[in-house]
């Protein structure tokens, strides 16, 4: 069956509705955790998950100060008497910073100061981040405002109202309409899975976001659980698999919230590899999105170049 | 195609062609240190350890490394005799004289042990049988022990198995199972017969006969009586004075369908109860309307599963034409992710062709599909280890129903592709074959589905998956994959016999 909906110029654009086992989708989703990733493979995919990290703080009680400290900390995730204990180990490589910072349209500009050249990009939830529902003239002003505030990555929630009602083809405009909002700066839509229901939802929504423009397709803004998790991250690969089939064109993927570990992170990306393959191995077309994670996947760093584990305090809290 | 932002000037990042990160997942190799092999096994009679009467031994290696692992006794007709006698005590003095709640105690007593000593046997077994640790560690033992804490709680049912008759058991059972799966066979065949009372002499594969005889110490350990259950190892000649014993009053095999038919023939007339588990040229149906993505990863399970050594496989995939395109591209480009190689290795999906013979069998067969003119393709990426039995594992399609490979059992991790244009066609061709043991249904619409399954002659159907094990299912099949029931309170009846 094909969704057949308008694009901004008028012309007729169809969104195939494909079908998912859900069974069949958990069942391949859990066999990645089986798989066991040791010695270099593991450290590849330690650092792999840090440079594609989304250093992420979404509180109402987020301050410039508090942002200020989270952006060192995406600068520089290690903590300097970390990095030295690590220097002595042969063959230690230096840690890289994180993908980017994911803030509040408000906190950008705090963000952009220390970021600036540094090659860490500042993402910001715009589109009245979480639930959305306002207007979407408010919405658009809310992502060019985050634009201008020097924000190069927009992460922007669908409206999941309008998607349940089945009103696709406002789902859609919505998504166009914010794509052009963010000019220049990359768009991540997210689908807030924990509210879509079912993984036919999920595969459906994915499609339509990448239809209507998306750069990346996200799960969760972290305010709902369940947030990502494996069978959802799964059949949005699948989504950007078969995108990718049709047109040659690569879309990224960022599960976000409730990753915590460096454990779940690896199973994510043995994931990833044996969906998509190596080509979408690295940070441009995958994120994580999270606030916890950082810290242990440093934890397993340390413990595979020493085989112990560094002293709690070592790592800095930000 | 990099854009900047106005303000940053930073790059942003576009889809870019920037090389990813190639993961070759280090190896992660389980173990064998948990397990002892003796270096020479004997017979197991009447709870001693005994030698063979003409003192022959054959010996089991590693499909894997094809290192020797250990000398085992070959079974002759006097030590068949020996065993069947043995069991034939332990029934008339022990075994029927104890209650179904006795036995069940011992069921679930070896149940437990099992589990205790999982790791053991799963190492054990993938030694021996070259099948990769994932599945013998989350597939073969956790079945294993299902099988019998499942038949344990019938133990002491039997009376309500079938409401209104009354039931007994038979006596000694002479079963012989296969080396594809050696340890759930074995579970399969002394877990119902036990359950009812019988007794047992087994003989398990001359390839794989290690996990059996290990199993002898856990019947020890629960402190099953001596002669309740018997092993004869030993290969095709051994079976035969298994199955001709005069005192062996129930025959069950698992293997191929041409030893099959010599056991009936063999048996006819005798009076023995009979059950074959035998081959299988199964169809595995994909509709227009089916999730494709979970039914190519159903199509890898049902085909690539155990080396392909798996006599329900979904071998033949039978696709509607109008997805056949897709559906072999997702999967070709998904048998590219298969890992090969050291079965030890918990990230191995395919391991070791279990024997040299087999093997050569499969090749032989595969050159006979590219021959008489499939469209073959094997990964080429997977790189094999340079030594073992190994094999990539293959597709052919544009299979035609006159194609060999499309009718003959292969036992391996190939798989024939055709198409079909309507769900009468697909049925048609899935029913076309002389087996009958299984057929999967992929399609999102449950009407479809049932009406499908309902026409289809095929012992076990599934709906949307593939290779699922149960012990509350029974399992057997239609025509030339033989007759009879294992599992569930099918499964009992086999052992049982109808008292006036």
């Amino acid at each position: 069956m094909i969704v057949s909906v308008r694009d901004r110029d008028g012309a007729p654009r169809g969104i195939p509705v494909v079908p998912v086992d859900a069974v069949g989708a958990e069942e391949r989703a859990a066999f990645f955790a089986k798989r066991s990733i040791k010695a270099k493979s593991k450290l590849d995919l330690l650092y792999l998950a840090i440079r594609m990290m989304d250093l992420t703080t979404l509180e109402g009680a987020d301050t410039p100060a508090r942002v200020r400290q989270m952006c060192r900390k995406a600068l520089q995730p290690a903590a300097p008497a970390l990095t030295e204990a690590l220097q002595k180990v042969e063959g230690f490589r230096p840690i890289p910073s994180v993908a980017a910072v994911c803030v509040y349209p408000l906190l950008v500009p705090h963000a952009v100061k220390v970021l600036e050249g540094s090659g860490v990009h500042v993402a910001s939830v715009a589109t009245s981040f979480p639930s959305g529902q306002v207007s979407l003239k408010t919405r658009l002003l809310d992502v060019r405002e985050a634009v201008e505030s020097g924000a190069d990555e927009i992460d922007m929630v669908i409206n999941r109202g309008a998607f349940l009602a089945g009103e696709y083809q406002q789902v859609f405009d919505e998504i166009a309409a914010v794509r052009e909002a963010c000019a220049a700066a990359h768009l991540k839509v997210i689908l807030e899975t924990g509210e879509l229901g079912t993984l036919d939802n999920v595969r459906f929504a994915s499609d339509l976001a990448i239809g209507a423009g998306a750069h990346f397709i996200k799960t969760s803004t972290g305010k709902i659980v369940p947030a990502a998790t494996p069978p959802v991250t799964l059949v949005m690969l699948q989504a950007i698999a078969d995108h990718h089939a049709r047109t040659g064109e690569r879309i990224g993927m960022k599960p976000a919230g409730g990753i915590r570990t460096a454990k779940q992170s690896i199973q994510y990306l043995c994931m990833l590899y044996e969906t998509l393959g190596p080509a979408w191995m690295n940070p441009d077309l995958y994120r994580f999105g999270a606030s916890a994670l950082l810290n242990d996947v440093l934890r397993q760093i340390y413990r595979q170049y020493t085989g112990r584990y560094y002293y709690d305090k070592g790592y800095s809290l930000d | 195609m990099t854009k900047t932002t106005a303000k940053t000037g930073r790059a942003v990042p576009a889809p870019s062609a920037a090389p990813g990160l190639v993961v070759d997942y280090a190896p992660s190799i389980e173990s064998d240190k948990i397990v002892t092999i003796a270096p020479r096994q004997q017979l197991y009679i009447g709870g001693q350890w005994v030698k063979p009467v003409e003192g022959r031994y054959f010996q089991t290696t590693n499909p894997a490394t094809l290192a020797p692992l250990s000398e085992i006794a070959e079974a002759g007709a006097a030590d068949v005799d020996a065993a069947v006698r043995a069991a034939k005590r332990a029934y008339d003095r022990t075994w029927s004289k104890l209650s179904g709640r006795e036995r069940g105690r011992y069921l679930f007593r070896i149940a437990r042990l099992i589990q205790e000593r999982a790791r053991e046997l799963a190492v054990l077994e993938t030694l021996d049988n070259g099948k990769p640790i994932r599945e013998t560690r989350d597939v073969d033992i956790p079945l294993v022990a299902a099988h019998f804490f499942y038949y344990a709680g019938w133990a002491d049912k039997l009376g309500y198995a079938l409401p209104g008759v009354k039931l007994a058991p038979l006596g000694v059972a002479g079963q012989i199972i296969p080396w594809n799966f050696p340890l759930l066979m074995a579970a399969w065949k002394i877990a119902p017969a036990l359950a009812c009372g019988n007794t047992v002499v087994l003989k398990p594969a001359e390839q794989t006969p290690l996990t059996a005889l290990k199993l002898i110490e856990i019947f020890e350990a629960a402190g099953l009586p001596p002669g309740v259950v018997n092993i004869v190892t030993g290969a095709g000649a051994t079976g035969a004075a298994l199955t001709a014993h005069p005192l062996v009053r129930k025959v069950a095999f698992t293997g191929s369908t041409e030893v099959g038919k010599t056991i009936a023939r063999s048996v006819a007339g005798s009076g023995k109860k009979l059950t074959l588990e035998l081959g299988g040229k199964s169809a595995h149906l994909i509709f227009a309307d089916a999730a494709i993505d979970q039914a190519v990863e159903g199509v890898v399970n049902g085909i690539f599963f155990n080396q392909g050594h798996v006599c329900c496989a979904g071998s033949r995939l039978l696709i509607e034409e109008s997805v056949a395109e897709r559906v072999l591209d997702k999967l070709r480009t998904r048998m590219q992710k298969l890992r090969v190689g050291n079965p030890l290795d918990k990230n191995t999906d395919i391991g070791a062709i279990n024997s040299t013979a087999e093997l050569e069998k499969i090749r032989r067969l595969v050159e006979t599909g590219k021959q008489e003119g499939a469209r073959y393709y094997e990964p080429e990426n997977i790189t094999l280890p340079a030594k073992g039995n190994f094999l990539r594992p293959c597709l052919f399609s544009d299979v035609a129903s006159s194609h060999t490979i499309c009718r003959v059992e292969v036992f391996g991790p190939v798989l024939a592709a055709s198409t079909f244009r309507t769900p009468a066609e697909a049925i048609a061709k899935a029913n076309d074959t002389p087996y009958g043991l299984a057929a999967g249904i992929w399609s999102e619409k449950g009407s479809k589905v049932h009406a499908v399954a309902a026409q289809l002659r095929a012992g076990v159907i599934w709906a949307n998956t593939y290779n699922k094990f149960d012990p509350t299912a029974p399992f057997g099949g239609y025509g030339e994959s033989g007759y009879g029931r294992e599992g569930g309170r099918h499964g009992l009846l086999p052992y049982l016999e109808v008292v006036p």
